[in-house]
């Protein structure tokens, strides 16, 4: 147990760490005066990068020893290893391509990834038969430095969209880069409206009828705009929910979806009223200083590099471990279809930049669209949709 | 056939663009553009210069990028759709689809139902999508890598100065008193690994042009990949076969034709369990409840010898003991046992007792097993209990009046006793069932008291073979070596060549442009030599 509070001391301590690598490599890009080479903001930024991850492997070690396995086997876990690998894999390319911008959207990422992550059951479970084999640590690991590397180049197409979107007419594309930021305040708005409810201690209890007809009862954390099917509150004093759902759709998790969604767009709106401008022009002045075509390369790269990786990670170990443990090495369960999703995008993705010419802009989008589909794999198809894989 | 000789000499097939020799423009556009467009190398396709008969349109529609793209993207899309409710084979198992949907998903389910979608992956439509996929990548890769091969392969060293205008990365000087750094050059190039050809004052610098074969690599591992799982059909590749056997049984391997048997010696099941204020994994079990640890079965692996006699009673001989857990499957021949389920406390046999009502006291005991019983069950002092009736997943009664069972397992057994005792030596008849007994022909002097249930585990194992196993293994191999190779490396080029007291600089490279213009910087820096301009960022300016 002492080793278990140590290491989350470290997660803690890489987790503030990156806040002030952010907060540097801000600075970089208002220091004006040093526009050529990697200026002293940057560099320290950077520094403060390579401790935070080293904590942050601390954290990874030291609850292994504690826990006897991986620490990848629960989503709190996978998403806290999916940061520090975000992190690792921003480490990569701003060795290669020294651009102090990438750190100043990749860090708040993996900020925002870690808080997403701990809003999960946090303990260390117990391993089920089915995941004891040196073939988990070996499989997830490389399917999540895969998304990774490929999520870098999410972050270089953003930048991108930011530059080269114009602002001074409203559009299609100013309204879809508005939409990605609203859903990244939305990750935001899920991790503030569960802590403060947990903070207040709120809890109402329902009964309810569930799928197979059977009297169950849930606890809801957050007050229940959406109640369960033929909900009964039991908890006194609370909130009675508008509305209540069917059976077959979890009302639980989407009462949680749409406090987030809407205090998103509280968060969003609020936003626009401080800086009285779209956020994409709001942060315009941000990237002034930067080159379209080396983001472009940034991020056709990080897919260059993630691809490999992720194919060898998500489908390859993935197929010979669930032959060893599932009996067959595909099964069609929703987490293989969407990680060969993944994988039949990212192909289009380099046919299209390849053959058809998709430079600039239209591969940036498609960069985007790609870490939907990572961020879809891991959040939604876990959560959602029941499978083989859903063992948080 | 036509061919088109360029201005150099060299001649080219029919349909070139670039001049496979010097590099020469042969088409109007090619001359026209600012910068040349290098894909393939301007060599000539066939998909782009044939286009009469049937044979030519079907190969020019899988030939193109943008099919391939398209087949992609539907496959991706039509994917998805199989994820939204739980496909036919992860159902339970005695689930019938055409009601199970609509009654767990409601108008939705049925319309999953009816659409196809619960068991979209083995369709026609899904198939036909794979294996279009499959004639796309065959006939993409075989219409652009023998051109690119020829166009490589016949590159000469002294382009045409036309050509390296063109290039991405250019610069063009005066050639005089160059000799020196020229040299330098030169050397700091083999530093870098580039392979160097010089011809007529001419200087190509070439590496990494292997990762061009990337993508066909890879194309080929897919290819074999693809072959691979639609062996799958094809009798005697692939068995999969799933065997209920119960702790002490001794069943025939289904799927072995008879030749193997296995014994279930003991089924063993383990939770994990707190363990107070030291235990890491406390929290946890306190939050989920109990948590499997291990479940294995005890095996033994017979072989039949009298399985080449036909109608011999089997006589086995032990082959290997193995305890079968998940994630260590027993292997033997070519086939794989796995553990892959269980079901707790099945019932295997019911104890009663013979009891006067009246005075209750007990004449004797029964014990009948549920899988293996006998017609009647002898007591001592001239009480028989006699079993008319036995009804292992009793459901209720026919029109008729008799019971009837559900399925052989006893999952709700039900008996039809005769109790013939010396007071009723016809017998009173009883029918018994969990918590219910009923005396259909009156009031009975004796009934069957429930004294005790025994109970077993079973357990589920996988029989597999797969014989396919090695070519998907060879194609998964292939694929990643295609990747990785067109991913991890770049084709460089540096074209120097010297003209009419002129000096022309070029640069190109398949990607990372950003990578090919360090070392540009690097092998230049201190030169008299220009370093080349990127046309492209110039242009944009």
């Amino acid at each position: 147990m002492v080793l278990a509070g140590l290491s989350s001391n470290l997660l803690y301590t890489a987790f503030v760490l990156y806040l002030f690598a952010t907060f540097f490599f801000g600075g970089a890009i208002r220091d004006k005066r040093s526009q050529s080479n990697v200026s002293g903001w940057a560099k320290l930024g950077f520094i403060l990068t390579i401790v935070g991850f080293i904590t942050h492997t601390g954290y990874f070690i030291i609850r292994w020893i504690a826990g006897g396995h991986a620490p990848v086997s629960n989503l709190f876990e996978f998403i806290v290893f999916f940061s520090m690998m975000l992190v690792g894999a921003f480490i990569l390319l701003y060795s290669i391509y020294r651009i102090s911008i990438l750190g100043l959207f990749a860090m708040p990422i993996a900020i925002l990834i870690i808080a997403y992550a701990s809003m999960f059951p946090r303990e260390i479970s117990p391993l089920i038969p089915a995941l004891q084999s040196d073939w988990l640590q070996i499989h997830v690991t490389t399917a999540a430095l895969g998304e990774a590397i490929l999520s870098i180049s999410f972050v270089a197409g953003l930048i991108y969209l930011i530059k080269a979107i114009d602002q001074t007419k409203a559009g299609k594309k100013t309204f879809w880069l508005e939409f990605i930021l609203y859903s990244l305040i939305s990750v935001i708005a899920f991790v503030l409206v569960i802590t403060s409810f947990n903070v207040l201690g709120y809890e109402a209890k329902f009964s309810y009828v569930d799928q197979s007809g059977i009297q169950t009862e849930e606890t809801y954390r957050l007050p229940a705009l959406i109640g369960p099917n033929q909900g009964q509150l039991l908890t006194e004093e609370q909130m009675e929910p508008i509305v209540d759902m069917p059976a077959a759709i979890n009302a639980r998790k989407l009462n949680t979806l749409l406090w987030s969604l809407s205090t998103g767009i509280l968060l969003y709106g609020l936003s626009r009223l401080i800086f009285r401008k779209r956020l994409g022009a709001a942060l315009k002045p941000v990237v002034h200083n930067v080159n379209l075509d080396l983001v472009d390369e940034i991020s056709y790269r990080s897919v260059l590099i993630g691809f490999p990786v992720f194919t060898l990670g998500a489908l390859v170990f993935a197929m010979i471990w669930a032959q060893v443990a599932w009996t067959r090495f595909w099964g069609w369960d929703p987490k293989e279809v969407w990680a060969l999703i993944t994988f039949l995008f990212y192909a289009a993705f380099l046919h299209l930049r390849l053959s058809k010419g998709w430079h600039g802009e239209k591969s940036a989008w498609l960069a985007v669209i790609g870490f939907a589909i990572i961020m879809f794999n891991l959040v939604v198809v876990n959560l959602v949709i029941a499978g083989l894989h859903s063992y948080a | 056939m036509e061919h088109i000789k360029c201005g150099c000499g060299h001649i080219n097939p029919h349909g070139t663009v670039l001049c496979e020799s010097c590099g020469r423009g042969l088409t109007r556009g090619a001359e026209e553009k600012k910068i040349l467009d290098m894909r393939y190398e301007g060599s000539a396709r066939r998909s782009q210069t044939y286009n009469s008969t049937i044979v030519d349109k079907i190969w020019n529609f899988f030939s193109s990028v943008k099919v391939g793209v398209w087949l992609i993207l539907i496959t991706l899309i039509v994917s998805s759709f199989g994820t939204i409710l739980p496909q036919e084979f992860y159902i339970p198992n005695n689930a019938d689809p055409s009601v199970y949907y609509e009654k767990t998903y409601g108008i939705f389910g049925k319309f999953y139902y009816i659409t196809g979608l619960y068991d979209l992956y083995n369709s026609f439509w899904f198939i036909l999508l794979i294996a279009a996929i499959g004639v796309s990548l065959v006939i993409c890769s075989l219409d652009r890598v023998i051109p690119l091969y020829r166009a490589l392969k016949n590159q000469r060293v002294d382009r045409h100065e036309s050509f390296l205008k063109k290039q991405r990365l250019f610069a063009e000087m005066d050639s005089d008193s160059k000799e020196s750094d020229i040299q330098l050059v030169r050397e700091r190039l083999r530093k870098q690994r580039y392979s160097i050809r010089e011809e007529n004052g001419a200087l190509l610098a070439e590496k990494g042009r292997f990762s061009r074969w990337g993508p066909y690599v890879n194309h080929i591992g897919l290819i074999i990949f693809l072959i691979g799982s639609m062996l799958h059909s094809v009798e005697g590749l692939y068995v999969d076969e799933l065997l209920w056997i119960r702790q002490g049984e001794t069943l025939q391997i289904p799927g072995t034709k008879g030749e193997y048997y296995l014994k279930n010696e003991k089924f063993i099941l383990e939770n994990y369990e707190e363990e107070g204020n030291a235990g890491v994994f406390d929290e946890a079990l306190e939050r989920v409840g109990t948590v499997a640890k291990n479940y294995q079965t005890d095996a033994i692996l017979y072989r039949n010898e009298n399985n080449e006699l036909p109608g011999a009673q089997p006589q086995l001989t032990e082959l290997a003991k193995d305890d079968i857990q998940v994630n260590e499957p027993m292997k033997f021949d070519q086939f794989s046992i796995y553990q892959t389920s269980y079901r707790q406390d099945e019932m295997k046999a019911m104890y009663f007792a013979l009891t006067n009502k009246a005075t209750g006291e007990e004449l004797g005991e029964v014990k009948i097993d549920l899988f293996k019983q006998e017609k009647s069950y002898e007591l001592e002092n001239g009480y028989i209990v006699e079993l008319l009736g036995y009804y292992p997943d009793f459901e209720g009664f026919d029109k008729g009046g008799e019971p009837t069972s559900k399925s052989p397992l006893p999952n709700n057994p039900a008996f039809l006793f005769n109790m013939i005792s010396p007071a009723k030596p016809d017998g009173e008849v009883s029918f018994v069932q969990i918590q219910n007994t009923m005396e259909p022909f009156g009031e009975n002097m004796y009934k069957m008291a429930f004294k005790k249930l025994e109970t077993r585990d079973v357990s589920a194992l996988t029989i597999r073979k797969d014989l396919t196993i090695p070519l998907l293994g060879l194609g998964g191999v292939i694929f990643m070596i295609g990747v990785i190779q067109g991913s991890y490396w770049n084709h460089r080029r540096i074209w120097i060549r010297e003209k009419s007291s002129r000096l022309y600089v070029a640069g190109h490279t398949n990607k990372n442009w950003y990578g090919l213009k360090k070392e540009l910087d690097l092998v230049l820096k201190g030169t008299s030599i220009l370093n080349p301009e990127d046309q492209v960022e110039k242009e944009k300016k």
